[in-house]
């Protein structure tokens, strides 16, 4: 299915897209146009959050939004986010759909409360009488040079929560795709965005252009086939892993990438299925490894017939157990890098270097 | 202006303040068996904040609405001695946080509120659930947590629902933000209706009431913040929590206005001044509500380590928020002395069925366990304690907002 063609086209892309004619897009202007459509299309849906109005978005995804639907659907907010998340909650349970953006979400920890106990457990606690239809988006996950405190990735934390919908998208079809999904989802979903990825663009195919286009949360991608190995991973570490399993296919080991999509809920039957066909499984993340996504998987291979079929052990790729250093070198080191994921399919196929 | 309130303005100097209202005007032309069909009262004197002006304090009252606030008064206070009661029986759970004493607050601003406003307070929520519609029943069943709840059972204590009722909530301070937002709702959806945050003398510390003070008035939402300010936050007195315990004051640029919060005609006034000063587009408003609570913080707090008993004693006997306003509304020829008894007796019948009910309904069937997680459920299954007889989800509630 893949070419080289492909490969020319967009460096970082294997989507399956037709290779001719398609359009490029970055992950930037497929995110604004997803808001821009369910904006246009539902007189319900706002955006709140630091610099999303005049300033046009701190990352520049909501640009031009404010100047087309003006300050009362694009607001800007004052530098508190557990305020203006709570509003967020409460204008959501009161029959608005809000798309609430985090500058990035390293501040979210500010308005977690909001988010867990009063968005994630209304519709359960009440009943099913106060469903909760609100988006809180914005970037995850490490960026660059930008130390401790800016560089984490939040899926486990979100993803743990039930209530919640959490997707992380990859590239420029799975961001538009994905986020129209969860503005018209009835139950708050998570959005985590990868900075480092809005700049990139991947190829857009005619139906992704399309207003109509929508991705199902819930369910994982495969982004390449292949036999002797599964790699499952999310976001920017999808990258990692298509970059591994290029290098690996150049050796004769055909690596089957799985794009994770969304992380609650959690397409393992995806996974499984892959590994029943070539039994080996390696997880890549940039997140920590404790109780990490990776982790998950991990566990819920072990507690289903895919264990069985396994010739060997789910080994993870993660971020390091530590916080992120400022220092360059340490940065580059505290992430997985591609031959982090070769080694660990070496490994866990018993192939010497 | 009205020298005999103004001498007990504060919670500790209280005497028979109430017993110095002057009834100014009881007796109205339509006289039926000597009984008035409207009475006027003045109100202790209304403290204001960033206000040129603020309610009047002669406030009267029709018979109907005497009635229907006395109604509502004891009911509450019977619901939650009811409450108390089933607690120590150890038929409720939990928490359990009784709002006797402070029932002039919820009753008068809920009689100062018009169809399309909303309400959202914190997890002293018994008394709110009802004024919104929910009966006896909805509540002391949620208490027992079996199935005629208003939750049916799942929410609990803190977190009961109705229409234009938000909750209960059982992280102090969080309904704020959220209260502020159904405010924003209102403004975005242009319906005139007004959004009720309420929060405690405790939870006026929390830093994100501050922040939504400050969108509030930037954003002109309207929102009417209300402190319910009974003296403590669970064993700490406001002195020693906050630097200043003039909460109708601490929104800064946000107006406020302090109402004695034992009468309910006072409440009442003052919330009307504050609907209209928020559908007059002028934003948000503090009022603050002096009150007291005679039960503990929770049922697992005796109450007595941080006062004394003989000052919640004192306030039962000169400051009470049900006898005052009895004694006004007898004295002023309103009502007599039998229709009151005839009330009292109805409600008590009402909660006494509903307790009986609530002790003897059932709980939810066990697959209620995993219904309602979400509205539109994605997962296939939901992990139950092992992977080996997982559950599935189910939809059962409304779900308002699809």
């Amino acid at each position: 299915m893949l070419t080289s063609a492909v490969r020319g086209i967009a460096r970082r892309s294997f989507s399956t897209s037709k290779c001719s004619a398609v359009q490029q897009m970055t992950v930037r202007d497929a995110l604004n146009s997803a808001l821009d459509e369910e904006m246009e299309k539902d007189e319900r849906v706002f955006l709140l959050g630091e610099e999303v109005a005049l300033y046009d978005g701190a990352y520049k995804v909501s640009r031009g939004l404010w100047k087309k639907y003006g300050e009362k659907r694009v607001i800007d907010t004052p530098i508190t986010e557990a305020g203006f998340c709570g509003i967020a909650v409460g204008a959501a349970m009161a029959g608005l759909r809000p798309v609430c953006e985090f500058m990035t979400f390293n501040f979210s920890m500010q308005a977690i409360d909001q988010i867990i106990n009063s968005a994630a457990k209304t519709f359960y606690m009440s009943a099913g009488k106060v469903n909760v239809p609100i988006v809180f988006r914005g970037p995850n996950g490490a960026a660059a040079g930008v130390g401790a405190q800016h560089s984490q990735c939040f899926g486990a934390w979100y993803s743990h929560c039930p209530g919640l919908k959490v997707i992380s998208p990859y590239n420029s079809e799975d961001a538009k795709g994905l986020l129209k999904a969860a503005i018209r989802d009835p139950d708050p979903v998570v959005v985590l965005e990868n900075e480092l990825l809005y700049g990139v663009q991947y190829p857009m195919s005619d139906e992704a252009l399309s207003k109509d286009f929508v991705l199902p949360i819930g369910k994982a991608k495969i982004e390449r086939v292949g036999k002797h190995i599964t790699l499952v991973a999310h976001s920017k570490a999808v990258e990692l892993a298509l970059e591994a399993a290029n290098e690996l296919a150049g050796k004769g080991i055909e690596a089957e990438v799985i794009n994770l999509r969304s992380l609650r809920p959690l397409d393992i039957n995806t996974v499984v299925q892959s590994v029943a066909k070539t039994h080996h499984v390696v997880t890549v993340e940039q997140g920590w490894p404790q109780c990490g996504i990776g982790a998950e998987i991990s566990a819920r291979i072990s507690e289903s017939e895919a264990f069985f079929h396994l010739d060997s052990p789910v080994i993870r790729v993660t971020g390091v157990d530590g916080p992120m250093p400022y220092t360059k070198s340490l940065e580059a080191v505290a992430l997985p890098q591609t031959p982090d994921v070769i080694l660990a399919v070496n490994k866990v196929l018993g192939v010497s270097q | 202006m009205i020298p005999g309130c103004i001498r007990s303005l504060s919670r500790q100097s209280s005497h028979r303040n109430y017993g110095s209202w002057s009834k100014v005007a009881s007796l109205f032309s339509s006289r039926k068996n000597n009984y008035a069909t409207e009475a006027s009262f003045e109100t202790k004197p209304f403290r204001l904040h960033k206000l040129d002006s603020g309610p009047s304090t002669h406030v009267s009252v029709t018979k109907e609405d005497a009635l229907k606030l006395y109604k509502q008064l004891h009911t509450i206070r019977r619901m939650e001695t009811a409450a108390g009661n089933l607690y120590k029986e150890k038929i409720v759970r939990g928490f359990c946080h009784l709002y006797s004493g402070q029932e002039a607050c919820a009753v008068g601003i809920k009689a100062a509120l018009r169809d399309q406003d909303s309400v959202i307070t914190a997890y002293r929520a018994h008394g709110w659930t009802y004024l919104m519609g929910i009966d006896p029943v909805g509540v002391l069943a949620e208490l027992t947590g079996r199935q005629s709840g208003n939750a049916r059972g799942k929410g609990g204590s803190m977190h009961m629902y109705a229409r234009n009722f938000y909750g209960g909530n059982g992280i102090v301070g969080a309904q704020v933000p959220l209260g502020t937002g159904i405010a924003f709702a209102h403004k975005y959806q242009n319906t005139g209706g007004v959004c009720v945050a309420l929060y405690g003398d405790g939870a006026a510390n929390q830093g994100q009431i501050f922040e939504v003070y400050n969108i509030a008035k930037l954003w002109d939402l309207p929102c009417i913040f209300v402190c319910e300010n009974n003296g403590y936050g669970m064993g700490t007195s406001v002195e020693r929590a906050s630097a200043s315990t003039e909460y109708y004051t601490r929104g800064d640029y946000v107006p406020g206005i302090w109402v004695d919060g034992m009468d309910v005609l006072a409440v009442r006034e003052a919330s009307r001044f504050a609907v209209d000063h928020c559908t007059s587009g002028k934003g948000p408003i503090v009022m603050e509500t002096a009150t007291y609570r005679y039960s503990g913080h929770s049922m697992s707090d005796p109450g007595t380590s941080y006062r004394t008993r003989e000052e919640i004693q004192e306030v039962r006997q000169t400051r009470d928020p049900i006898t005052s306003f009895k004694e006004r509304i007898l004295n002023a020829n309103l009502v007599s002395a039998e229709e009151l008894k005839k009330l009292e007796s109805e409600i008590r019948k009402t909660v006494d069925d509903a307790v009986k009910i609530a002790k003897a309904d059932k709980e939810i069937p066990l697959n209620e366990l995993t219904t309602d997680i979400y509205a539109e459920c994605l997962e296939t299954e939901i992990r139950n304690t092992t992977p080996f007889n997982p559950l599935s989800h189910a939809r059962l509630g409304p779900a308002v907002n699809i």
